[in-house]
């Protein structure tokens, strides 16, 4: 977190997954499912990119594994239609059952079967026949996936149990891409996994999925992790997709406050807005396509609001939590006497909370300068 | 495109099963639930009988038949047997499982398959054994005797295992709460084996209710052998029917008791997940005490049995081994138990498979019936069976069909308990990730949930054998004329005084028992809690 970058522009890593749904690889269209009573998806709608990555995250219960297991085949949707490569397999009478679909899927816990060892179980989808030269050719291929997936051919021999959780993802990676998949479902692959494994794991995944050029989509409740994973982000809350987008748009303008917040944390605070800017305890803030005029409230990002010696907004510290690397802080703005009286500008004295490297300047009882960068979101006022 | 009926068949399913996620099996539920339908109704049907026979008979005749004083002899023969049995089981049972689990017991390992062996021998092996030793033996006492020392590892082998998993913590708590070691055993440790003291105390029961041979060599009448006699005379008369229903009620009421005292406690179960081992206590100067004390119930519950039951063999020499008498009953034995064990595991699997895969209140409704069903005396099933054949079907009466049907409704919840640990083993995740790496959903399932369930049905299987092997009640009333087993040809043998004649079939039975008990015990410690 530099101070001198208050660049907002879209990182140019992105783009690809709106730009080309044209010739969509999967396409969603109202898709809803009950389960017994209990509605999990409302009509979800989604269309992915052939060779995107797409990210599905969302609070536990939001439906987002239901939508997973429609799109494998696993389960059937009660309204609504699934395409693959433009081919109805799902909805309007057509059906087509998981294992004609070619779609990989690797679980929650990787799913590798107890009784086999490693190579038996990437071997377990191959098609034996399919491969010249029996026994030998499966070998090769067992040992070439293995090394796809960084890890030693020699581990063929091994039980499932005798790996790591890391591993054992990787190898129910391997084993899903054995069969040559245009399409990979991945479950939460990395949640059972330890911190550290698992920015390794899901880096390791992401690049071999990329270098195979697999459409690829993901769910989680890791909002980190979809955001660094995917080139699209689809945000389900209560059986809906919520929002769609890359993740610098998702994650920067955000459609509504409970996104915003789900996303990662956020300064939520009154405002005024008239034209395009807000005026809030923060001062006036440029919003970009503001969806109301008048009391709003006002959305920006934690790093946004950083710590200048010459900035224009007081506030003093009232507490701290240290972690390290950087300093969780809470301020309270400093009230403006008289502005109170007006509702069109607000009175200060809201407690915000940000982020700071520095813990040697943010002693609880300093007074700070502070400054914001860039543009706020402003949604209109809940009710 | 063959699947595609399973397809929409499932849709259906989950309406039928009205609950919520559950994967789709590769056969549709509803064909599942129609099968396991037909197998509960068929497994009722002892307890239909008795019922119809009891509505049929009529008030009066009914009343006059079972408020009379033989019937209230009986009666508190049984309830006597009960009450003494019983709690001397769960004090030995108990007692030898914390002994070998929770205190350093010399040779702990030994002992703990020690007081699981009493299980190898049939009870009334045990009685002949002990009969053959000391004629004079008779009555409620020779009966408590003989009962508890087959029966009380009923109750040790599950206390064993929930106490090998209790969580240690939770009495270390106590501990530092200030409790002594005493306190800590009565007030911490001893709530939580409370499943398996209800649980052990209801099989104990049971065993008491349903035994028959036990307590027919010492002359000791209980409403089994008192059923049996009356078959036996009047061969199907009102009277032993009076008996049967009272029985049955006797049945219902115990485990209405056992629901009832297990109460809350199966929601107090302590979750999974890494646990410490348990510490073992000290024994000081018990150490003696406890090793003789165990010394003395594995020799009168094992060694005096079989090392009497070797006495007879060794007696006999050559003369006793009739190849003639004893390899048909051997074969025959093997036969009933191979093809019964089989049967009901095929059986057992669409029940174990619903309930794993689609637990709801039908699953339960259905495993309910299943476990009323076991709960009845094999006289009440053979009676049953043998009444139906002959009104109804006249053509299966005596065929080893019926028994072996009748095998199946006896032992079916053996099987049942394993398939359903197996089951969980192999969780719909692995079925359907075969499933996404192309395999159809019959080859999936064959190759991923069949395959790994097959060890717990091998054990389930093994118990079913066991159970079979020493099984005489029904055997004798159901068997096909000139069929022999290995129990009712020791039963025979036996009856006319022949002690030796019935040795070698004692010690068949035995050897036969004895490594599926081992099977039993070892698999007490894997589905404690169960």
């Amino acid at each position: 977190m530099t101070e001198q970058s208050p660049s907002l522009l879209p990182a140019p890593r992105i783009a690809p997954a709106i730009a080309s749904t044209t010739d969509p690889h999967l396409e969603i269209i109202d898709v809803t499912k009950n389960f017994g009573a209990q509605a999990v998806l409302k009509g979800v709608n989604l269309s992915v990119a052939k060779g995107g990555t797409t990210a599905i995250v969302g609070p536990s219960g939001s439906g987002k594994t239901t939508l997973l297991r429609l799109i494998a085949g696993f389960e059937y949707p009660d309204t609504g239609s699934i395409s693959l490569n433009g081919r109805q397999v799902a909805g309007n009478g057509a059906w087509q059952p998981a294992h004609k679909r070619h779609v990989g899927y690797v679980a929650q816990d990787g799913a590798l079967f107890p009784h086999l060892t490693v190579g038996q179980n990437i071997a377990f989808g191959l098609d034996h026949s399919a491969l010249d030269g029996g026994r030998r050719a499966v070998r090769d291929r067992v040992a070439e996936l293995l090394d796809m997936v960084s890890l030693d051919p020699a581990m063929a021999k091994r039980r499932p149990h005798q790996l790591s959780g890391g591993q054992q993802q990787r190898i129910a990676l391997a084993r899903a891409l054995a069969r040559k998949p245009e399409l990979m479902l991945l479950d939460e692959p990395f949640s059972a996994l330890d911190a550290g494994l698992r920015v390794a794991t899901r880096r390791a995944v992401a690049n071999v999925l990329n270098e195979a050029g697999v459409t690829t989509i993901l769910v989680t409740h890791d909002q980190a992790e979809a955001l660094s994973f995917a080139d699209q982000v689809a945000i389900m809350r209560g059986g809906t997709l919520a929002q769609i987008g890359n993740p610098f748009v998702v994650y920067t303008r955000p459609a509504d406050r409970a996104t915003a917040e789900f996303l990662g944390d956020a300064v939520i605070l009154d405002a005024w807005m008239e034209g395009s800017l807000a005026t809030c305890s923060l001062g006036g803030i440029p919003v970009r396509r503001p969806p109301a005029q008048g009391a709003v409230q006002l959305m920006l990002r934690p790093e946004q609001i950083r710590i200048a010696p010459d900035g224009p907004i007081r506030g003093v510290v009232v507490d701290t939590d240290y972690f390290g690397p950087e300093t969780t802080v809470r301020i309270r703005l400093a009230p403006k006497p008289g502005a109170g009286s007006d509702h069109r500008f607000p009175g200060g004295g809201e407690v915000i909370t940000i982020r700071h490297w520095n813990a040697s300047i943010t002693k609880p009882g300093t007074e700070l300068c502070l400054r914001v960068v860039g543009e706020g979101v402003a949604f209109p006022v809940e009710n | 495109m063959s699947t595609v009926p399973s397809a929409s068949v499932s849709q259906g399913s989950t309406t039928t099963a009205g609950k919520g996620k559950r994967p789709r099996p590769p056969f549709g539920v509803p064909a599942l639930s129609v099968i396991a339908v037909l197998i509960a109704l068929f497994s009722l049907l002892p307890l239909g009988y008795v019922a119809y026979m009891t509505a049929a008979t009529g008030w009066d005749t009914a009343a006059g038949l079972i408020f009379r004083p033989r019937v209230g002899e009986l009666l508190g023969n049984t309830i006597l047997l009960i009450l003494i049995t019983v709690p001397l089981s769960l004090v030995l049972g108990v007692g030898g499982a914390w002994l070998v689990e929770r205190t350093a017991l010399r040779g702990h390992r030994v002992w703990a398959v020690a007081l699981a062996a009493p299980l190898a021998i049939p009870a009334f092996v045990n009685s002949y054994a002990w009969v053959s030793a000391v004629p004079s033996l008779e009555g409620i006492w020779s009966g408590v005797l003989i009962a508890t020392l087959s029966y009380f590892p009923l109750v040790y082998i599950p206390a064993a295992a929930m106490l090998g998993r209790l969580d240690p913590a939770i009495e270390q708590s106590a501990a530092s709460l200030g409790l002594g070691p005493w306190a800590v055993f009565f007030r911490v440790v001893l709530p939580q084996l409370r499943i398996a003291m209800t649980g052990g105390a209801l099989l104990v029961a049971l065993h008491l209710l349903a035994e028959y041979g036990a307590f027919a060599m010492i002359r000791f009448d209980t409403f089994t052998t008192a059923i049996m006699t009356q078959f036996q005379s009047t061969f199907n008369g009102t009277a032993g029917n009076m008996l049967a229903s009272v029985l049955v009620l006797f049945c219902l009421g115990l485990l209405v008791v056992e629901v009832r005292s297990r109460g809350t406690a199966r929601y107090a179960r302590i979750g999974s997940g890494a646990q410490a081992k348990p510490t073992r206590l000290r024994l000081g100067v018990f150490q003696l005490p406890s090793q003789l004390a165990l010394l003395a119930l594995t020799v009168l519950a094992f060694g005096l049995p079989c090392w009497l039951v070797l006495r007879w063999v060794l007696l006999g020499g050559s003369a006793i081994w009739d190849a003639a008498e004893f390899i048909p009953a051997l074969l025959q034995t093997l036969a009933y138990g191979l093809t019964g064990a089989l049967v009901t595991t095929v059986v057992a699997f669409p029940l174990a498979y619903l309930a794993v895969r689609n637990p709801g209140w039908f699953s339960k409704a259905l495993e309910l019936s299943n476990y009323v069903t076991s709960s009845l005396p094999g006289i009440v099933v053979g009676l049953a069976f043998v009444t139906i054949s002959i009104r109804l079907l006249p053509g299966v009466y005596q065929t080893s069909g019926l028994l072996i049907a009748a095998y199946v409704l006896l032992f079916l919840p053996r099987s049942l308990v394993n398939l359903r640990s197996g089951l969980a083993q192999a969780p719909k995740e692995l079925d359907e990730a075969a499933r996404s790496l192309g395999k159809s959903p019959w080859l999936a399932f064959l190759k991923v949930t069949l395959r790994l369930s097959a060890p717990a049905a091998a054990g389930g299987a093994a118990l079913v054998f066991l159970g079979i092997v020493n099984e005489l009640t029904a055997t004798l009333l159901l068997s096909p004329n000139g069929t022999s087993t290995l129990a009712t040809e020791f039963w025979s043998k036996s009856s006319e005084i022949d002690y030796s004649g019935a040795a070698p079939y004692a010690l068949l039975m035995i050897l036969l028992s004895a490594p599926m008990t081992y099977l039993l015990f070892q698999q007490s410690k894997k589905v404690a809690g169960q």
